[in-house]
């Protein structure tokens, strides 16, 4: 870890220039995975600009209806909060998903949308990382990729991003709203990952000194047919092998609206719309759930320590969207807590 | 000294600690902090050394760029082979006292890069912070060579390793004929059965601080270790220190399930740089750098195994190939449990080494013995399957009554107690025997069984116990407690053989100035240290009884030691228990300020020859699979454990425990992950490396099975570190198995091989 200089900010416009004002800089949110980074040198800032002091912890009703997540909001406030509780379960249920209580007590929502990969050789310096060092190559290509991408990678990347919660923000339809140099804009969240194409460096579209200022959560919660199901190496903090957020609105048996996002599988939160398209007007049977599943991996890639995961994925979709049919939360607030196998 | 003393009040205190449940005595000086680990020694004006690694497995230092980082205000030396000088002349002087075969590694000698993650250079500096960040910006360039990483096309290049490391036994000569009965047997299984490397991984991370007192050469060297006497032999060899310069300690552990064993590089290094800078210094490495220690090395075992119509088993071939590193010959005994568990005339069991450009392999938590019974315990559950006989009939239908290797009868074995008191805890008579046969909604549910067995061994310790006047007794041992319980057995030995109050003792260790006693490991301590102390506290005892035979008209006259017993803080009659001396009182009259004994111990060769000794336990494992995602839990372990006399139920049922949550990982999630192509472990994390977390542990039931053997020592007690963990991998992947009828036979049993 290199020496850096550290600034508390304590408003949104003296954050922009603070940060714009000195080179090699980095916001600091909640710190779980940058100060990481920082320590094995894969990020070395030479100054920080502390967000602590932003008033951006709120989580209120947004002016549309939905609700507002302040960008510093911890994960752990954010899954517990009441209204996220009651309106977006299916959020609540992936943020618990990830970490440990000491983590989600420091993260931030902000923050969690800006993780890097976990991908062995990203970390480690000893080895290639087009992510990294651009140019250099992937480690992970041709080498131990059991935690990597099947779905939209690249020959520059195979890597994944690492988040429970920004599959339940792909899944609901958030809003990423961010200030910047030239002004605040709003990011569909489809929009805000992007795939590792030619420029692998880049995880996501936020321009440089964009900071994100909340994640906003359309009305519509999808809060009684949902599940997160996480398959992973162990039943607590660890990473994805695969995830799946499911959501359905039912008609009797019919399948009215979906919304399907995986993770694990891609450089961003993977949703199929195409999926979901699949699912809408049909009965919620295992048979349509199947041909929901074999969409999904359409077109999915194995790079050999991870071709289970296409399998995997196929069958995590079809339970996930089996789960979320049978879940019904107004009935039964715990539902989701045994929804992990 | 002619006085009388009143007769002390007869009182209960109950003095009888051995086989009690008493709670850790230093429980509270851990949970508050007051225990202090190796990095945690604040030693004035403390330097701060960290580690550079090498990115490469094989090849040669070319430059190290020291004056770049030299040039940064507040570091203060770049050790590299460049300036260390050479320090002993001869290799052997870096051999620990559980140095395999081969030529020791030796930090920072030569240019030579041996494994990846070896360390090339020390930089220390005035704060760790900048240290840590001087070491990032050092420059070395290297000259590549190709490496060798996989065992996998070193097949061909295995070689018979020899005696080995000290404890080592090759295979025995095979008996019988095994590839006649094989052919000839009814049922037959062969099967290959593979882990990869695995590491130790304890949560405290390896660290030294050495305290330069600047008399001379003195140093306290604070250090991480199993064993302080070997780290300090390993220093003054190297070094040419005295063992007054060198002053070892460690009185508290974080783990370290063999990797402690042998002095490593962070001990040599703080060494070197306090030496050298007249300074104290500390060395701590990463968790990534944990990964360049050793680990349990990547293992291929091959099982043969026959049996007749009626279940007897009539041929067992047990082969291993086991990789190590180009320098040392790293052994542990694998295969022979093989020929020791079950009744077989024709047995035939190999043990095989290849090298690759890794580090050594280390002992690690039941070495040889959690890779072997995997094996041998799958292969027997694929028999069982294949002669159409239940696993645990199957086991008993073969049990061992004698040990074949050796042609020795057991000095004890409550094998089968095992086997009856876990099967009927577990409930083993509701299994349906058929795979895939069980099941509640998505969930498998599958029934496995293990067995297991570990050496009981005893060796040479000293100890010596000191009563004050004040009637506190300090009984001392160079021991180690990793953890275990080893301060809390010493003393309540201590507290039971001199009859006093358990308050009123205290047992210290991890100490270079403390009587001699072994590393702590191989599950010896109980039986080696605790016969010491048990024997210095008798040594005391006879003294304190001709002390109360001098007083003037001694309740005690001419009593033998043999005639008294010391309880409830007396020493009286065994014949009128009324004739009796308080040792307080005793202390007090007699005018003495302390009174001392020492005593060494060993085993008794003469006695325990003819018998073959070990402990054993039977494992009986439930999980739940699900049928679709892959998913494994242990719902339900039970572990039956016979390991002797039982000197703290609760201390040996914790260490049960931790074992089972270590053959519960070792099943389902750890393997180190070696990119070949880097000749790297790439999973050097504690992320990416699972272990189980508490979510994946569910009902663990220890059966501590009783177990007299008056033949292992004289405490009974044939220790408990190891056997419990020693079969769970192999109940679990059979209980998979069951569950599924999918048969794992490559570890862990992750996901994704069920699917």
């Amino acid at each position: 870890m290199n020496s850096f200089t550290l600034t508390q900010a304590t408003a949104i416009d003296e954050a922009l220039r603070d940060k714009a004002s000195h080179d090699n800089s980095a916001y600091l949110g909640g710190g779980t995975n940058l100060i990481d980074l920082m320590k094995e040198n894969v990020a070395r800032p030479t100054h920080l600009t502390s967000l602590h002091k932003l008033p951006l912890s709120q989580i209120e009703r947004a002016p549309d209806g939905g609700l507002r997540l302040g960008a510093l909001a911890t994960n752990a406030e954010t899954a517990y909060h009441p209204e996220v509780e009651k309106h977006y379960p299916l959020l609540s249920q992936t943020i618990l998903a990830g970490a440990t209580p000491q983590l989600r007590n420091m993260a931030t929502d902000g923050g969690n949308l800006m993780q890097r990969t976990r991908c062995y050789y990203f970390y480690d310096l000893a080895t290639p990382c087009n992510k990294r060092e651009p140019g250099t190559g992937c480690s992970a290509i041709g080498g131990y990729n059991r935690i990597h991408a099947i779905l939209g990678a690249s020959e520059q990347c195979i890597a994944t991003h690492p988040s429970d919660m920004c599959v339940a923000l792909a899944a609901l339809e958030a809003v990423v709203q961010v200030s910047g140099p030239d002004g605040e804009r709003r990011i569909k969240f489809e929009d805000f990952h992007r795939l590792p194409g030619e420029r692998p460096e880049l995880d996501n579209t936020l321009q440089p000194g964009e900071l994100i200022t909340a994640v906003d959560l359309p009305e519509k919660g999808f809060a009684k047919h949902f599940t997160y199901l996480k398959l992973r190496d162990r039943t607590s903090y660890a990473f994805a092998a695969v995830s799946v957020a499911a959501a359905l609105e039912l008609d009797g048996n019919t399948i009215r609206e979906a919304r399907l996002a995986l993770g694990g599988v891609a450089h961003k939160p993977w949703r199929s719309k195409e999926a979901e398209a699949l699912l809408v007007g049909r009965p919620a049977t295992v048979e349509t759930f199947r041909q929901a599943a074999d969409q999904v991996v359409k077109g999915a890639v194995g790079q050999g320590s991870n071709d289970f995961k296409i399998e995997l994925a196929r069958r995590a979709v079809v339970r996930a969207l089996k789960q979320a049919t049978e879940m019904n939360y107004e009935l039964d607030e715990n539902a989701f807590l045994n929804s992990n196998p | 000294m002619k006085q009388t003393i009143a007769a002390p009040p007869v009182i209960r205190l109950g003095t009888d600690y051995i086989g009690k449940p008493v709670s850790r005595v230093e429980g509270l000086a851990k949970v508050t902090g007051a225990a202090k680990y190796a990095a945690e020694f604040n030693v004035p004006d403390l330097l701060y050394g960290y580690v550079v690694s090498s990115p490469i497995a094989k090849g040669k230092i070319t430059r190290i760029h020291a004056d770049e980082v030299l040039a940064l205000s507040g570091v203060l030396q770049v050790f590299s082979h460049e300036n260390v000088p050479s320090l002993a002349w001869f290799d052997r002087s870096y051999k620990d006292d559980l140095a395999p075969g081969g030529s020791p590694f030796r930090p920072l000698h030569d240019a030579e890069i041996l494994f990846s993650q070896q360390p090339v250079a020390l930089v220390v500096a005035e704060t760790f912070e900048l240290a840590r960040y001087a070491a990032s910006l050092l420059r070395v360039e290297y000259a590549a060579e190709a490496h060798e990483t996989d065992i996998e096309k070193k097949r061909d290049d295995g070689y018979e390793p020899g005696r080995g490391k000290s404890g080592f036994m090759p295979p025995p000569k095979p008996r019988g004929n095994p590839n006649e009965a094989y052919k000839n047997a009814a049922h037959q299984h062969e099967a290959e059965y593979i882990h990869l490397a695995q590491h130790n991984n304890p949560l405290e991370n390896f660290a030294t601080t050495v305290e330069w007192l600047g008399e001379g050469k003195k140093l306290n060297i604070f250090d991480k270790t199993q064993g302080a006497m070997n780290v300090q032999q390993y220093l003054t060899k190297i070094f040419g220190l005295s063992k007054e310069e060198a002053r070892v300690i460690s009185k508290f552990t974080g783990g370290a399930f063999g990797a402690g064993l042998r002095p490593q590089y962070q001990v040599f290094l703080a060494v070197l740089a306090a030496l050298a800078l007249e300074r104290s210094v500390r060395v701590s490495l990463t968790r990534q750098q944990m990964f360049s220690l050793g680990h349990r090395p990547h293992t291929l075992q091959y099982l043969k195994l026959g049996a007749n119509e009626n279940g007897g088993l009539e041929a067992v071939h047990h082969a291993a190939l086991a990789e190590t590193s180009q320098f040392e010959d790293f052994t542990e005994v694998v295969v022979n449990w093989s020929g020791l568990l079950y009744q077989c005339e024709n047995v035939k069991l190999d043990y095989q080494l290849t090298k690759i450009d890794a580090n050594s392999p280390i002992d690690m938590r039941a070495p040889g013995a959690a890779t072997g019974s995997f094996a041998l315990e799958s292969a027997m559950d694929e028999l069982a399957y294949k002669a159409g006989v239940d696993p645990l009939d199957f086991r008993l239908l073969n049990y061992a009554e004698r040990d074949q290797n050796m042609n020795k009868e057991f000095s004890s074995k409550k094998l089968r107690e095992c086997y009856h008191q876990g099967a009927a805890r577990f409930g083993w008579e509701k299994r349906n025997p058929t795979p895939r046969s069980m099941r509640d909604g998505n969930w498998l549910i599958g029934y496995g069984m293990a067995t297991g067995c570990w050496d009981a061994t005893q060796q040479k310790a000293a100890a010596k116990a000191s009563l004050t006047a004040d009637g506190h007794l300090m009984v001392s041992s160079a021991s180690n407690d990793i953890g275990t319980g080893t301060y809390t057995i010493m003393t309540q030995i201590a507290a039971q053989t001199l009859g006093l109050p358990l308050e009123a003792v205290t047992f210290r260790l991890g100490d270079t100035e403390l009587p001699e006693a072994p590393v702590q490991g191989g599950s010896w301590t109980a039986a080696s240290v605790g016969t010491a102390v048990q024997a210095a506290c008798q040594a005391l005892g006879k003294k304190l009884l001709k002390l109360a035979q001098q007083l003037a008209d001694s309740p005690l006259q001419g009593a033998a030691f043999e005639d008294v017993q010391f309880v409830d803080g007396v020493i009286r009659l065994n014949e009128d228990i009324s004739r009796r001396v308080g040792i307080a009182e005793l202390l007090d009259a007699s005018g003495e300020e302390k009174v001392e004994a020492e005593a060494t111990t060993g085993p008794n060769m003469l006695k325990q020859q003819p018998y073959s000794m070990h402990s054993h336990n039977a494992v009986f494992v439930e999980v739940r699979v699900d049928e679709d995602l892959g998913t494994v839990h242990v719902a339900r372990v039970v572990n039956a454990v016979a390991a002797g006399r039982i000197l703290n139920p609760k201390t040996a049922r914790s260490q049960v425990l931790g074992s089972v949550v270590w053959g519960i990982g070792m099943a389902l999630m750890e393997e180190s992950i070696m990119d070949h192509g880097f000749g790297r472990y790439i999973n050097h994390s504690l992320a990416e490396y699972h272990i189980p977390v508490m979510a994946d542990i569910h009902t663990i039931d220890v059966v501590l099975v009783e177990e007299e053997d008056d033949i292992v020592n004289p405490l009974g007690v044939k220790g408990i570190g190891e056997i419990g963990f020693v079969g769970v991998a192999a109940a679990v992947a059979n209980a998979v198995f069951h569950a599924t009828g999918k048969r794992v036979r490559d570890l862990p049993v992750s996901l994704d091989k069920l699917l």
